[in-house]
């Protein structure tokens, strides 16, 4: 058995490598820009969906504020680059701590309660910090920060009008997501979170510690969602907590792994890969109008996908069943 | 603050208050019931909001003379609800806490599309009711009629939630409740109870929509705000608690009208939301939650 499972990690680590390899050098085709920028967005949500997957998918605790992280990362960078000069490619690893530091901070309340009144406690804590940035003056208020054009470098992290070196930051940002689950699948870690997420009391009674796991899950997933919502900052140029901290964000964070598949190394990119092309086509096509066509599209297909496959598009492939080790 | 701007602060919480209560009743009644959170709950008052508007701009018929027509609408969009969907949600084997929330939450963003489809972004609201622009004036505080009669209309609505719990259609309920499988062994039949309890529970938040049309404007969004509301309200009196969702709906009330005063209009949610927290580090199970 152990053999079986060892070969099985690393035909999966193989696999990603190649998929990996292929997705550095296809873009270089692409000339489009509307394409380019779909593509980053798509992987940027697989990232995120991924570092999601850590709390929601193998610890199973259903958080619906990952916006505040994710607006913590972006804003903590944003403003160390416009206010301190600290450059955006050490930055963004600071906005990645502080939103770890900030899902240790929630979780500590948050993870006294379970089920339904956890996630309502955490779309809680995302609207109480959307509020707070909006009425922040420090901050910018609700008028947000803008991000000054510096020459395109490394150090900087901004490449002016040229999309593809973006395109690879966030490829690195979804390679390292899913390093960390493969790597948190086979550790002895994985294995108490996934038994948190199946039995609490069988948990509790191996000698499993409920609250340390949930932290642990909950800092690791946060430290990702704010690196991402960093990058994300980075990329649009702009922040404002209507554009990194609304209500919204947290479900387009939990929604590409609810569909792919939680609790699985490929269903958040499988999810994000098919859930933001199109969103941002409908939008984009459809939304322009102001006409919602495009909402009902978005709210059809996630009732659709989600009673067709409650397991997640990802079992489609056939392959390992839903939650095995 | 003088005593008068207090009382007149309280008023206005007591009676926001008692509109928050009905809301939340109708989410805690299909909680109670089957364990799904409805995330379109506020989708479901802004319908009721639009059918009002609608009606009112067709026929000019009022608010007030609207409400059993509209009530009936919903009740009957909430069994239509639980039998398109939620009954199929209920049987999936896999994630099934999650696919619940998520099948609610698509709904909510789909009924919201729909409404910006067919009345556009625009905010609307329906004017020169019987009871616009009228007050009652006790003591020196004043409380406006459509608010008032609002509130009211909201405590018979409970009143009614409780009376039906009392029938033997809500021994039913709590039959139903208590252990789903072994109903069926003495002849109810799960899935209608489960339907009339969708219906129930729309059309509770459908009375709501109704009184709160008369004075508060009406937009694709105006679900939103409510819902979050409404959520607290449940989890702060506790799940599946109608007691409850009644206390916690009136402090929450309450305690957005002072902060609103206190601190600034802005942030008044704010306060909301921390009495909240605080609450829930005390008692995370709600105020009188069991479940």
């Amino acid at each position: 058995m152990e053999n079986f499972i060892t070969r099985r990690r690393r035909k999966e680590l193989i696999v990603a490598g190649l998929l990996l390899a292929v997705a550095v050098f296809a873009p270089m085709a692409i000339r489009d820009v509307t394409a380019l920028n779909v593509i980053i967005l798509s992987l940027l949500f697989a990232g995120l969906a991924q570092a999601w997957n850590i709390i929601g998918g193998y610890c199973g605790q259903i958080s619906l504020g990952h916006a505040v992280y994710f607006g913590m990362g972006s804003y903590v960078s944003t403003l160390l680059y416009v206010q301190a000069g600290l450059p955006p490619s050490a930055g963004i690893f600071i906005g990645g701590a502080v939103g770890g530091l900030a899902a240790l901070l929630v979780g500590w309340p948050c993870f006294r309660l379970s089920g339904h009144y956890y996630a309502i406690a955490t779309v809680v804590v995302g609207e109480i910090g959307y509020l707070l940035f909006l009425n922040w003056d420090y901050v910018g208020g609700a008028t947000g920060v803008y991000i000054p054009i510096a020459k395109p470098s490394l150090i900087n992290l901004q490449f002016g009008k040229d999309k593809l070196p973006y395109l690879h930051l966030v490829l690195a940002f979804v390679a390292a997501t899913w390093l960390a689950a493969w790597l948190i699948e086979g550790s002895r870690w994985g294995y108490a979170w996934r038994a948190v997420k199946d039995d609490v009391v069988a948990a509790r009674s191996l000698g499993v510690n409920i609250f340390a796991s949930k932290m642990a899950a909950s800092a690791i997933s946060g430290f990702f969602t704010g690196l991402g919502g960093a990058i994300y900052g980075l990329y649009v140029g702009y922040i404002d907590p209507d554009s990194v901290m609304a209500g919204h964000f947290s479900i387009l964070i939990a929604l590409p792994t609810v569909l792919g598949g939680v609790g699985t190394l490929w269903g958040p990119i499988l999810g994000a890969a098919l859930l933001i092309p199109l969103k941002e086509l409908s939008s984009s096509y459809l939304g322009g109008s102001g006409r919602g066509v495009d909402l009902m599209l978005y709210g059809a297909m996630i009732i659709v996908v989600a009673l067709a496959r409650p397991q997640g598009l990802v079992s489609l492939f056939g392959g390992r069943k839903h939650g095995a080790p | 603050m003088t005593l008068e701007t207090v009382l007149q602060v309280a008023a206005g919480g007591l009676l926001m208050g008692l509109i928050y209560a009905l809301v939340a009743a109708g989410l805690s009644l299909i909680f109670g019931l089957m364990d799904v959170v409805n995330f379109a709950h506020g989708e479901l008052m802004m319908l009721a909001m639009y059918a009002v508007f609608v009606i009112w701009q067709a026929s000019g018929l009022d608010p007030m003379l609207q409400l059993p027509i509209v009530a009936a609408m919903l009740f009957l969009g909430g069994m239509a609800i639980y039998r398109g969907m939620i009954a199929r949600a209920l049987g999936v084997q896999f994630n099934r806490g999650m696919v619940q929330i998520f099948v609610t939450f698509g709904l909510a963003i789909f009924i919201r599309g729909a409404a910006q489809f067919v009345w556009g972004g625009e905010f609307r609201s329906v004017t020169n009711t019987w009871l616009s622009d009228r007050s009652l004036n006790l003591a020196g505080v004043y409380f406006p009629l459509p608010q008032l009669a609002a509130a009211a209309v909201c405590l018979a609505a409970f009143a009614g939630l409780l009376l039906i719990s009392r029938t033997e259609f809500g021994k039913a309920l709590e039959a139903t409740r208590e252990d789903r499988e072994a109903v069926a062994l003495i002849g109810i039949d799960r899935d209608r109870i489960f339907a009339l309890g969708w219906g129930l529970g729309a059309g509770a938040v459908g009375i709501a929509g109704v009184m709160l049309a008369g004075f508060y404007y009406v937009g694709p969004n105006v679900g939103a705000s409510f819902a979050l509301i409404a959520y607290v309200t449940v989890a702060l009196g506790g799940f599946g608690s109608m007691g409850g969702a009644l206390v916690a709906g009136l402090l929450i009330g309450e305690v957005e009208a002072f902060t609103a005063v206190v601190l600034e209009p802005s942030l008044k949610q704010i306060g909301v939301f921390g009495v909240y927290l605080l609450v829930l580090m005390f008692r995370p199970r709600g105020l009188f939650g069991k479940l």
